[in-house]
C-alpha cells in the first residue's frame, strides 16, 4: 500500500511493521512525531506494544535495555542532545548484547542551539558498538528499520537507523509500505540466546573481572565483522519479497567515473542530480553513498574507487582537530592498498545549512584542479 | 543446586566456550566476600530467643537456621552489624577481627 508520509511517520512504520513489542522514548525535536504516532498506534491497539513514558532519553534507554533483556523486540528514538544523554545506556545495550533498534534524527549539538541537520550527533556514537545506517529516502527509512532488526538480532549487536532532520524527518514521500504478513515471513519473533527469566536465572552485566572482560570485547568485534555479509544478505532476502534492496552503499555513475563523491544521508540523493548535471557538461563523476557507516565497508568502497583518478568526500560532520568523520573513514580504508589515489576531504552543511548540487559542483571543481588536497580540510559554503 | 561450600569460580580457557553477553553463570557463591569484615558478630545462643529477625534482615543470606537456631555463615559475612542493631534481646555482639 502506498501512502504518502513523513520520514518520522516511516520510522514508526517500521517500528509497528516489525512488530515492536516495547518502546520507550523522550519526545525532541525534530524526532517527536516517531513516538507520537507510535504511542497513537499503542492506544488504538494498531501495535500490540508495551510504551513506556520516561522523563529522560538515559531512561528511555535505559527502559529499553531493560526490555529487551527479558526477550522483547524493543524500539526507540530520539535526536541530537537526547541521543548525548543516552551515551552511557549506548555502551550497555551493545556490552549487553541487546539488539534494541533506534531512530535518530540528524540534529545539530548544541551550543548555538539548533534543531537543524548535520551527522555530529550520531558519529558522537560511532564507538559505542551500535551499527549505523544512514537513510536517504522515506522508503529507505521503512525498509531499513525492519531489516536492522533482522540483522541486530541474529549478530545481538544494537542498530541506529539515522536520517536527517527536516530534510527527511518532516518531509513527505510516497512510501510502499510493506504488506504486513510478508513482513512477519521476513521477520520472526524475536528469540534471544539468553534472557532474563525466572526459569533460568542469571545476573546481567555484572562485574566482569579482566580474566573474561578482553575476550567478551573480542566477541562483540568479531560478531561486528560478520555484519556486513549479513546485512547483504538480509537484503537480498527483503529483495526477494518487497523488490528493493539495501546494502552497504549505493553506488552511482562509479564505474567510468574519474571523480567520486562519498555522500551520506540525503545529500547523497543530491549529489545523483549533480553527478547528472555534471555529465552533461562533459565531467566523468559519480558518486558513491556510504549507507553503512557501523560496520564501516571498507572493501566496497575500495572495490568502487579501484579506477578513480580522485575522491572527494563530502562530510556533514567535524571531528573537531582532525578531519570530516567519513573522510577519516575512506583514507583508513585505502591506506596500505591505493595509497596514490588523491582523496580530498571537504565539510559542508553544517546546521543545517544546505547542501545544494552547485555545493557538489564547487567540490568536484576544486578537487579537479589540484593534483592532490592541500588542505587538510576545504570548507564549502562558509562566509569569509 | 550448588552447595556455598561446594561452589568453584568459573574461569574459561577460551573465549569460545563463554557465553557472549556479561552474565553470571549461575553463581555468585565461589566469590567469598568474607574477608571483607572487620568486626564479627557473634550469636549468644543462650539468650536466643528464636524470632528470626537477624535471619531475615541478613543482607547477604549469610545467616542459616539450623534447629531453630541461627548460625552465621563466615565465609560470606561481610560484617556489616545489621543482625546486631535488629536483634530484639541483643544476643549478637560484633566482635573486632584479630588477624
Amino acid at each position: 500500500m502506498k501512502k504518502v508520509i513523513m520520514g518520522n511517520h516511516a520510522l514508526s512504520y517500521g517500528a509497528m511493521l516489525a512488530r515492536s513489542q516495547v518502546i520507550a522514548a523522550y519526545p525532541i525535536t525534530p524526532q517527536t512525531q516517531v513516538v507520537e504516532l507510535l504511542s497513537e498506534m499503542c492506544a488504538d491497539k494498531t501495535l500490540d506494544a508495551r510504551f513506556i513514558k520516561v522523563e529522560s532519553e538515559h531512561s528511555a534507554m535505559a527502559a529499553c535495555i531493560g526490555a529487551s533483556i527479558t526477550g522483547a523486540r524493543t524500539f526507540t528514538a530520539t535526536s541530537s542532545q537526547g541521543l548525548a544523554l543516552m551515551h552511557e545506556m549506548l555502551h550497555w545495550a551493545s556490552g549487553g548484547r541487546l539488539p534494541v533498534v533506534m531512530g535518530d534524527i540528524n540534529r545539530s549539538m548544541g551550543p548555538g542551539w539548533s534543531i537543524w541537520t548535520d551527522q555530529n550527533d550520531s558519529l558522537s556514537q560511532r564507538d559505542t558498538g551500535w551499527m549505523q545506517y544512514y537513510c536517504a529516502s522515506n522508503q529507505e527509512v521503512v525498509d531499513t528499520v525492519i531489516q536492522a532488526f533482522k540483522v541486530s538480532e541474529q549478530l545481538a549487536i544494537p542498530g541506529m537507523v539515522v536520517l536527517d532532520a527536516f530534510a527527511l524527518s518532516h518531509t513527505y514521500e510516497v512510501v510502499d509500505i510493506p504488506d504486513q504478513a510478508k513482513v512477519d515471513e521476513f521477520l520472526p519473533p524475536f528469540k534471544p540466546q539468553v534472557k532474563l527469566t525466572p526459569d533460568d536465572p542469571h545476573a546481567f552485566g555484572g562485574l566482569t573481572s579482566p580474566e573474561h572482560y578482553f575476550e567478551l570485547r573480542y566477541k562483540l568485534q568479531k560478531d561486528m565483522e560478520k555484519a556486513p555479509a549479513l546485512i547483504e544478505e538480509t537484503g537480498r532476502e527483503y529483495e526477494k519479497l518487497f523488490g528493493r534492496y539495501l546494502g552497504l552503499v549505493d553506488d552511482y555513475l562509479c564505474e567510468d567515473a574519474e571523480i567520486i563523491l562519498v555522500t551520506s544521508g540525503t545529500p547523497g540523493y543530491t549529489a545523483r542530480g549533480a553527478v547528472d548535471d555534471m555529465r552533461k557538461s562533459g565531467i566523468k563523476a559519480g558518486n558513491l553513498r556510504v549507507k553503512v557507516f557501523r560496520p564501516f565497508p571498507f572493501e566496497h568502497i575500495r572495490r568502487i574507487v579501484k579506477n578513480a583518478k580522485k575522491v572527494a568526500v563530502v562530510d556533514r560532520n567535524i571531528s573537531y582537530g582532525h578531519h570530516g568523520m567519513f573522510f577519516q573513514e575512506v583514507k583508513s580504508a585505502l591506506y596500505g592498498h591505493d595509497n596514490s589515489l588523491p582523496v580530498f576531504g571537504f565539510i559542508a552543511g553544517l546546521g543545517g545549512r544546505d547542501i545544494m548540487p552547485s555545493s557538489f559542483r564547487e567540490v568536484v571543481e576544486i578537487a579537479l584542479a589540484k593534483d592532490k588536497p592541500e588542505e587538510e580540510i576545504i570548507w564549502i559554503g562558509v562566509k569569509r | 543446586m550448588t552447595k556455598k561450600k561446594d561452589a568453584k569460580k568459573i574461569i574459561f580457557q577460551s573465549e569460545k566456550d563463554m557465553p557472549m553477553m556479561p552474565m553470571s553463570l549461575g553463581s555468585m557463591l565461589y566469590n567469598k566476600t568474607g574477608a571483607w569484615r572487620n568486626i564479627r558478630p557473634v550469636v549468644d545462643l543462650e539468650n536466643c530467643i528464636q524470632c528470626g529477625i537477624c535471619w531475615k534482615f541478613c543482607p547477604d543470606m549469610s545467616i542459616y537456621i539450623e534447629n531453630e537456631f541461627p548460625y552465621v555463615d563466615y565465609d560470606f559475612c561481610k560484617g556489616c552489624g545489621i543482625c546486631a542493631e535488629e536483634c530484639p534481646v541483643k544476643c549478637i555482639a560484633m566482635v573486632e577481627e584479630v588477624k
